[in-house]
């Protein structure tokens, strides 16, 4: 493994370097916002049609929860930003310790998600997993419901997953920004992993009023 | 005014290979297995793509020796849906939207703008590893059952009803987009950070315009089909709705989907093929392309305007009839860059001194095959023809002569311009134009009749047909053959020049472009001095260096002879 | 981004007391029935807001504010194709009636 900070042999200088590096992790993310569209696109669809099947299904979601999520995350995104700055003015001991609080924050998120996740598995509200949302309504009101439930499960998933690969990520920035291997110079890792995680707080922005605030009044 | 660059000589019989370059620079499995090297990768990709051109190849000669009897003898009608599903995603997901970005892209972008190598090199290996991968799915399913939900994977029959091997084989495709989208990352970088000192934007050559604009497309629309083959292939596994009307779901949400990104995807195909056709065209007519901006701007307009023309694949499937017109005026826009550039390929021949290489061969028989495919699509996008028309033959003709007419001969003409190049060495010209040729008149005979059987009303997707439609069937069949001739010809032949063809020198044509600069194979990094561009892309005149006399008559000798 | 220019701690934080105030105000928003005024308004309001929040993300920790041209065509053309996709497709199911 080669050590970080060194130009590689395509580039002819580092701002090249840094800048296509910069740009290829933005382009990446372009990627993931018509990934995660296709998903949004199914949402929109199908709660435009069943408006208040959907609405119900919402209502059955752990709102507090969700909302205490979303503080967490955001505030991640604020602990990430600042270690962007403190690797950029050289306060290396504070980027490891935002570092640290990132993935903190990140990692009670993931274990808040669990605790709704198996919420919704004791409810049977898990599609494929005897779904039954409500034993005695209709056959069309368990299918519906069983749609937002998919949904809920496969968008909230998706996003999940890609948490425990930003979280993945943020355990090799620590480990690297322990062996003091980021300067104002050089902290391409850092910035680009900060530029993944803000956009996963973006997706979940979305997510929360979408999935837990149709219709709570 | 523009300064010139260092004399260098045209090539001569007798002249060597160069001692050092990339395909002797290290030797053994492993240092192919494991290059960075972004030629070493093209040619990882053209041996495997040429793999799934045979895969699919052999499913359609299965097709087509099925369709020589009305009531279809050779395999069941469930197998005959197998058979097209599996000639269409082994085709089109496997070999025409990789060939010529992974192959000649990959190849030439940075030689063409002056670098060392692409930004990423290790994300390209690594997306020929996904493609293998996402490829090893695909067999897998194809020997396990195969596939027989068209390559569209239409549901509720993929997602619920059909007892084929759906799974892996979205798992495979799903894969393979991820192959895609890195080598579209890959592209849009290098091209915007790597371009040498002077290449300015308006000095690419048109090929880096075409990529540029085909990785637009990589990017923004392969994740949309990755999502939704997820979403069918969960749907599948666990019994979900999205897209089944049976569980309040919507097969036409499934349509939107897939077509997102499935019709800029034929842009994908078609696009490098022009940006091919954009580098042949001036070189043999010696003279620089008229309308570069155009060309250049029309690229990206074809890349753009694409993204809005999906639904009129589902003008008789369900959709409203205002989203229907929608479309169907889109889709006549769309066709408004196309045109600007057969324009502009047409006005460079005008008054051009036309050689009739091998390559210029290819790039004229695209000019007039993409102009029947092209214009052919006109007619399916007038919703009232379309009634007629749709899922019969003439779709099948129309998009075969856009995607064999035009992107397989874009494709192959590519990879005879730059065989010299990639190779060292000139192949065959006069095997080579009897190829050319054969694979024209092959091609034509297999697809023409199916405009008429079309318009006669012969469904698509068919194992049986009238037996009034038998000669225009058999007609195509026989086609069919002479186009496969004119496939193997070039395989042979190319592989056989590898080690007796004639030492091509750097630029045996010549021809404009950095690439023709470098040494015949390149060295590993390209350049051993990073080029300073101060000229503008074809232009023959103020160039000594290639040879020519001032008004741009070639002053030496052809380089090649008859072999 | 690293290149030049540094966005000071302070901006961080004022922006996620906005983030905050943005959150609370959407789940309270949520509580209220505002489809009575406009049909669609709650949803209207809540995606004004998550919208509003996303672009402060964008601008300010993600330094989108302070980045080259390039990068600022990237997220406006991913926006873009997004919204092509949505609004494209939600023609065809509004229009189904029309005729």
């Amino acid at each position: 493994m080669h050590r970080t900070g060194e130009l590689f042999g395509q580039f002819e200088t580092m701002d090249q370097q840094r800048e296509s590096a910069s740009l290829g992790m933005w382009v990446f993310l372009s990627t993931e916002v018509l990934f995660f569209g296709g998903m949004f696109m199914t949402y929109t669809l199908n709660r435009s049609t069943y408006p208040d099947v959907f609405g119900e299904a919402s209502r059955s979601i752990n709102l507090p929860l969700g909302a205490v999520n979303t503080i967490v995350l955001i505030a991640s995104s604020l602990t990430m930003a600042m270690s962007v700055w403190a690797s950029q003015v050289g306060k290396k001991q504070l980027l490891t310790i935002f570092l640290i609080l990132t993935l903190i924050l990140g990692s009670v998120f993931l274990g808040i998600k669990g605790i709704e996740y198996h919420e919704k598995f004791v409810e049977h509200h898990v599609p494929g997993l005897n779904f039954s949302f409500e034993p005695g309504a209709s056959v069309a009101t368990n299918a519906h419901a069983q749609l937002f439930f998919s949904l809920y499960f496969a968008m909230t998933g998706l996003h999940a997953l890609h948490m425990i690969v930003g979280a993945g990520l943020l355990i090799w920035l620590i480990k690297q920004s322990l062996k003091g291997r980021f300067t104002p110079e050089y902290s391409t890792p850092v910035d680009l992993i900060g530029l993944y995680w803000h956009f996963v707080d973006i997706v979940w922005i979305f997510l929360f009023p979408l999935l837990y605030l149709i219709d709570r009044h | 005014m523009s300064t010139t660059p260092a004399a260098i000589p045209s090539a001569t019989p007798g002249n060597t290979l160069p001692r050092e370059h990339y395909l002797n620079a290290t030797y053994g499995i492993r240092s192919w297995l494991l290059t960075t090297d972004h030629k070493r990768i093209a040619l990882l990709y053209l041996v495997s793509v040429t793999f799934f051109f045979f895969i699919g190849g052999a499913f359609a000669t299965m097709i087509r020796i099925h369709l020589l009897t009305p009531n279809g003898y050779l395999v069941t009608a469930e197998t005959y849906n197998k058979l097209f599903t599996m000639h269409g995603v082994a085709m089109i997901f496997f070999f025409l939207i990789p060939s010529i970005p992974a192959v000649l892209g990959n190849f030439l972008i940075p030689l063409m703008i002056g670098a060392k190598d692409l930004a990423f090199p290790k994300i390209n290996l690594l997306s020929w590893y996904i493609y293998l991968v996402g490829g090893g799915f695909v067999l897998y399913s194809f020997s396990t059952g195969g596939l027989d939900t068209g390559w569209t994977f239409y549901t509720p029959l993929s997602s619920v009803y059909s007892n084929s091997a759906v799974t892996p084989a979205v798992i495979g495709v799903f894969i393979n987009g991820f192959s895609s989208i890195l080598t579209g990352l890959n592209f849009i970088v290098t091209i915007h950070t790597m371009r040498a000192p002077g290449m300015t934007w308006f000095r690419l050559p048109l090929f880096v315009w075409a990529h540029y604009a085909t990785s637009i497309i990589f990017i923004l629309g392969t994740p949309v089909i990755a999502i939704t083959l997820l979403l069918a292939g969960l749907e599948r596994m666990l019994h979900l709705g999205f897209f089944n009307p049976a569980l309040g779901g919507d097969p036409i949400l499934f349509q939107h989907l897939f077509w997102f990104y499935s019709h800029p995807a034929v842009y994908i195909m078609i696009l490098p093929a022009m940006g091919v056709i954009s580098e042949i065209i001036p070189t043999f007519a010696r003279k620089p392309i008229f309308g570069y901006t155009f060309i250049a701007g029309s690229s990206i307009a074809i890349a753009v305007i694409g993204f809005f023309v999906w639904a009129h694949h589902m003008f008789l499937t369900g959709e409203s009839a205002y989203a229907a017109l929608t479309f169907s005026l889109l889709s006549y826009l769309v066709a408004i860059p196309s045109a600007v550039k057969v324009f502009n390929w047409t006005s460079t021949l005008y008054k051009g001194s036309i050689s009739w290489d091998t390559p210029m061969l290819y790039a004229l028989g695209f000019i007039g095959l993409f102009l029947v495919g092209g214009l052919t699509g006109l007619f399916l996008a007038c919703l009232g023809l379309d009634i007629h028309i749709h899922d019969t033959y003439f779709v099948v003709a129309h998009f075969h002569y856009i995607m064999v007419g035009g992107a397989v001969m874009g494709y192959v003409g590519g990879l005879h311009f730059w065989w010299p190049k990639i190779t060292g060495r000139l192949y065959p010209e006069f095997l080579a134009r009897i190829a050319a040729v054969t694979l024209f008149i092959g091609f034509n005979l297999t697809f023409f009749p199916q405009f008429i059987l079309g318009y006669l009303g012969m469904p698509r997707r068919y194992h049986s047909y009238p037996p009034e439609f038998q000669v225009f069937n058999v007609m195509s069949t026989a086609g069919a053959s002479i186009l496969a001739l004119g496939y193997l010809l070039p395989m042979i032949y190319l592989i056989w020049s590898m080690r007796y063809g004639r030492v091509a020198g750097r630029n045996p044509w010549p021809a404009t472009g950095l690439e023709w600069q470098t040494d015949s194979p390149p060295l590993t990094e390209n350049f051993d001095v990073t080029p300073e561009v101060t000229w503008e892309a074809y232009d023959f005149v103020n160039r000594p260096d290639l040879g020519l006399d001032v008004k741009g008559a070639p002053s030496l000798a052809p380089a090649h002879g008859d072999d | 981004m690293s290149e030049h220019h540094i966005v000071s701690p302070k901006i961080y934080i004022a922006i996620f007391f906005a983030l905050m105030v943005c959150t609370l105000l959407t789940v309270y928003a949520a509580t209220v029935d505002l489809n009575q005024y406009f049909s669609g308004l709650n949803i209207i309001v809540a995606l004004v807001i998550a919208t509003f929040k996303a672009s402060l993300v964008v601008l300010f920790f993600m330094h989108g504010k302070y980045s080259p041209k390039r990068t600022q065509l990237v997220i406006i053309c991913s926006v873009f194709w997004l919204a092509i996709m949505l609004f494209m497709t939600m023609s065809d199911y509004v229009t189904r009636l029309w005729s």
